[in-house]
């Protein structure tokens, strides 16, 4: 069986800590890193490293993957449970520990499903396996009479049974299968995989009972809570901690430094307390002199004016097929539009922190954290312990989106608990969550197209300038925009001869990093509004514009990763873009007053789909109704699948009408939900998903969702209005 | 200074600065985590709790402010999860990544027993200080709507 497994590259940022001074944190960021080939390399005994058998028949399935509200704890495991053929209601779970040697921890990308479908499938086969043979070898008979069944190994002709349990110890000496090799369930079998499943942790959520990192209880525990420079970049030149120490409950106050590339913290002044208030209310006493740093004449408005100067010049070069500026200036009909989007916070509902505890003979974390892989390497640099006294536990985390991938709060908590030798719960109150986050980049983009006269795509260009998360990791501060910037935009599905892509990098001291969806966020946006204007000036209805240029079924490779990416296939696309627009009744009447739009996109290998019903009064946008096709492969959870795109839907509705980040002074203008709105029950429209039910492998959902809602959005406004969304959030003046 | 107050039920004495919000002295001193951190403004409602019965935000609510009252926090809505309002929520699968739930919860059941058959309007109009960035108002919604009925069907709200 060959496969490519293409997980997203974030969920291999390899990391190697080196103690020192500080910490030295380098970076490798291979495009497409994963292959079955190199999961082949990490085979150990499923029953060591996937399952536990307790002689007792207690059967825990271990997760090598982070709980952040997706559904992973969930879904992985019932790939498992179904290669073993276990009572999905008697199953239980436990987190992995760090173990770089068995797990792929980091959890990105959308990728956990994509990226373990077959590696787990696999483990639970192979101990499905050695279970099978140690029960022939118990009864003496020939292993194929045997048959797993119901968590147990069923001899049909002897109507003899032996649980899992009773077989372990016996299964666990025998040697490994072939994991290339090893039997696969037919997947007409399947009677967990493709079944709605309850969240597995969903009663602990609703009771209470759920632990996440802001619950670790450490005995002697010290509560933490930094000053940070609120210019990015600057630094404490002095302070006076007298007040904050006389305050009831304080017990210290200490400087911590800035650490740089990788880490990137602020560095400050921490007060550490018996309980959090006390550590709260101890920061508020400190009097800190700040060195301001470099960039604290930033502003949203010069940022702007970078955009716009950057717009007045030629970009690099990324793409260039036939002669686009030659097709555009010679076309009749021609559109050029220019989209703006603003930084935007994750705002997980638990905002960060880390509990970590640093004794001389070895250190324990708390991390609700991406990537525990990381925090293990900061906390071994940090302590210079060696890796196997750092133990890291991998919590459940109030929302990921993927800021909790970062290791600025692991760093913050390592240092004081090095300097402390307590545990150290170091808590980030909302303020310093929105302040200090690594946002989704502000970019700005120069869209121009022409329409042939049979109605076709003559040309379709497009110029990016943006501040680039590319930028944050790279040595020199360049962007290589093709991995970073632009994503589908590169491969548009609608079929072109002429087609350019230039991309010119913005200084910004503002710190960047993956946001939920990340650069499909303003590309499906921009990609799937920019070809709604080209319909209108086609003059043709925005779906069948969009079946027409896509036209015949082929598949597209991915621009960045020709060879190991997946291609876009325009069948599925189609295939989405056709369920949706029946579903949600396009060309069908409308009330008055109500506009539909329609949008479909590719992003982490999966296709979506999603029309949308909205109404514009005084000014505010109400959207009714959001009818989504989705197509991620094969769905493990059906029900996850649903929770997904519905939850992806309303952060996709906050990026339209709510979120945006500004700078002043160097520093961000919002502090909590008050300026930084979000999206409430009563804005949130009935929301419709339909799953195609793919036998292609399994691919990401956790982001596709997203893409498809703001563009779908803007366009039902425009069919409405005849006003065109072009810069997000929504402007109230854009709608007049 | 020592204040006493009612918590889930028994009678509960604290000795910390009175101006220590309700929510911390939950969570820090008594070690009662479910009721959770997100603003410290009353702005999001992951702080809800039950004063004497209407849903409150501890967050801003000063341990002083509640001598002698009845508290309830999600661990004393039931001993195992068998409250309607937690059934529904089970049911309907809502919690994703399940942070903001106490407080929704918790909001849900001081719904209920002001209006044991709310409307989608009345959900909206009490919810709205309920933030989930998860985005699950959908599935809060229909749960809320099962739980009027589990409640109606057991012929007393919890």
């Amino acid at each position: 069986m060959t496969t490519t497994l293409s997980l997203d590259r974030r969920a291999f940022l390899k990391t190697g800590a080196v103690a020192g001074t500080g910490l030295l944190i380098g970076f490798h960021l291979p495009a497409f890193a994963s292959s079955a080939e190199e999961q082949e390399k990490k085979n150990a005994n499923p029953l060591n490293a996937w399952v536990h058998i307790t002689p007792d028949n207690r059967v825990s399935l271990i997760l090598g993957k982070s709980e952040m509200g997706q559904g992973i704890m969930t879904a992985l495991p019932m790939i498992l449970a179904e290669e073993l053929s276990l009572d999905w209601t008697k199953v239980t779970v436990e987190q992995a520990p760090t173990n770089p040697a068995i797990y792929e921890h980091g959890t990105g990308g959308s990728g956990s499903v994509a990226g373990s479908w077959l590696p787990l499938r696999r483990a639970g086969a192979a101990a499905r396996e050695m279970l099978i043979s140690a029960a022939a070898a118990r009864w003496n008979v020939n292993r194929d009479t045997c048959v797993a069944k119901d968590g147990g190994i069923l001899h049909g002709a002897r109507k003899s049974f032996l649980t899992y349990g009773e077989l372990a110890e016996e299964a666990a000496k025998l040697p490994l299968p072939d994991f290339n090799t090893v039997p696969l369930k037919n997947s007409d079998d399947f009677t967990i995989v493709g079944h709605d499943k309850r969240r597995y942790e969903g009663s602990a959520k609703a009771t209470g009972k759920a632990k996440f990192g802001l619950d670790s209880r450490i005995p002697g525990m010290q509560y933490a809570v930094i000053a940070r420079c609120p210019i990015f970049g600057g630094k404490v030149k002095s302070f006076d901690a007298a007040k904050a120490k006389a305050l009831h409950g304080v017990r210290d106050v200490l400087a911590i430094d800035a650490v740089g590339q990788g880490a990137f913290t602020a560095g400050g002044v921490a007060v550490l307390a018996d309980n959090s208030w006390a550590a709260i209310e101890g920061r508020k006493a400190l009097e800190i002199t700040w060195d301001e740093g470099p960039h604290a004449a930033e502003s949203s408005a010069w940022l702007r004016q970078q955009f716009l100067d950057n717009a007045a010049k030629p970009g690099k070069v990324i793409r260039n097929d036939g002669d686009a500026d030659g097709a555009i200036a010679g076309a009749t009909k021609k559109v050029e539009a220019t989209y703006e989007f603003p930084f935007a916070a994750h705002a997980t509902m638990e905002p960060m922190n880390c509990t970590v505890h640093i004794r001389p003979d070895g250190a324990e974390a708390w991390v609700p954290t991406q990537a525990p892989q990381w925090a293990q390497d900061i906390i071994v640099g940090i302590s210079g312990l060696p890796r196997e006294k750092v133990i890291v536990n991998t919590t459940l985390m109030g929302g990921g989106f993927g800021r909790r991938y970062m290791g600025d709060f692991v760093m913050e908590a390592a240092q004081l608990a090095k300097a402390t030798g307590k545990p150290v719960q170091v808590l980030w109150t909302r303020e310093d969550d929105m302040q200090h986050d690594f946002y989704r980049p502000a970019s700005y983009h120069k869209l121009s197209g022409a329409i042939d006269a049979q109605g076709g795509l003559a040309a379709w260009k497009h110029f990016q300038t943006s501040t680039s998360i590319d930028a944050m990791w790279s040595k020199d501060g360049e962007s290589h925009a093709e991995n970073s910037e632009f994503a589908t935009a590169l491969f548009i599905p609608y079929a072109t001869p002429n087609y350019r892509v230039e991309y010119t990098l913005a200084k910004s001291g503002v710190p960047r990093a993956w946001w939920r969806s990340v650069e499909h966020s303003s590309s499906g946006f921009i990609v799937e509004c920019f070809v709604d204007e080209l319909a209108a000036a086609a003059g043709t209805d925005p779906l069948e514009f969009r079946l027409k240029l896509i036209g015949g079924d082929r598949k597209i490779p991915d621009f960045t990763n020709p060879k190991e990416g997946k291609p876009l296939d325009t069948a599925r696309l189609k295939n989405v873009l056709k369920l949706a627009a029946e579903n949600g009744g396009w060309g069908k009447p409308l009330p008055k007053g109500i506009g539909r739009g329609i949008a479909a996109y590719f992003s982490f290998d999966s296709y979506t789909a999603c029309v949308s019903e909205v109404s514009v009064k005084d000014g505010a946008v109400k959207v009714h109704r959001l009818s989504y096709a989705v197509d991620c492969g094969r769905p493990i959870n059906p029900d996850g699948i649903r929770q997904q795109v519905e939850s992806a839907a309303v952060y996709g509705l906050s990026a339209s009408l709510h979120d945006a980040i500004t700078i002043k002074n160097g520093r961000v203008e919002q502090g909590n939900f008050n300026t930084y709105q979000m999206p409430k029950i009563a804005d949130t429209p009935k929301t419709e998903v339909h799953i195609v039910m793919s036998k292609e492998e399994p691919t990401g959902i956790g982001e596709p969702g997203l893409p498809v809602v703001t563009a779908s959005v803007c366009n039902a406004i425009y069919a409405l209005t005849k006003k065109r969304i072009r810069r997000l959030p929504i402007q109230k003046e854009d709608l007049a | 200074m020592a204040i006493t107050f009612t918590l889930n039920g028994k009678s509960q004495t604290v000795e910390v600065d009175p101006q220590m919000p309700l929510l911390w002295v939950l969570r820090d001193t008594l070690n009662l985590t479910g009721t959770k951190f997100g603003c410290g403004m009353a702005l999001c409602g992951a702080c809800t709790v039950h004063i004497n019965g209407e849903a409150t935000r501890s967050c801003i609510t000063p341990i002083s402010a509640v001598a002698g009252k009845k508290i309830t926090t999600i661990e004393g809505l039931s001993a195992d999860g068998s409250h309607a309002v937690q059934q529904a929520w089970m049911e309907e699968d809502v919690p994703q990544c399940g942070y903001c739930q106490s407080g929704q919860i918790m909001s849900a059941v001081a719904l209920l027993s002001k209006k044991p058959k709310p409307t989608d309007a009345d959900i909206d109009d009490f919810m709205q200080g309920n933030i989930c960035r998860c985005g699950t108002y959908q599935r809060i919604r229909k749960a809320i709507h099962r739980a009027a009925d589990l409640q109606a069907g057991k012929g007393k709200s919890a």
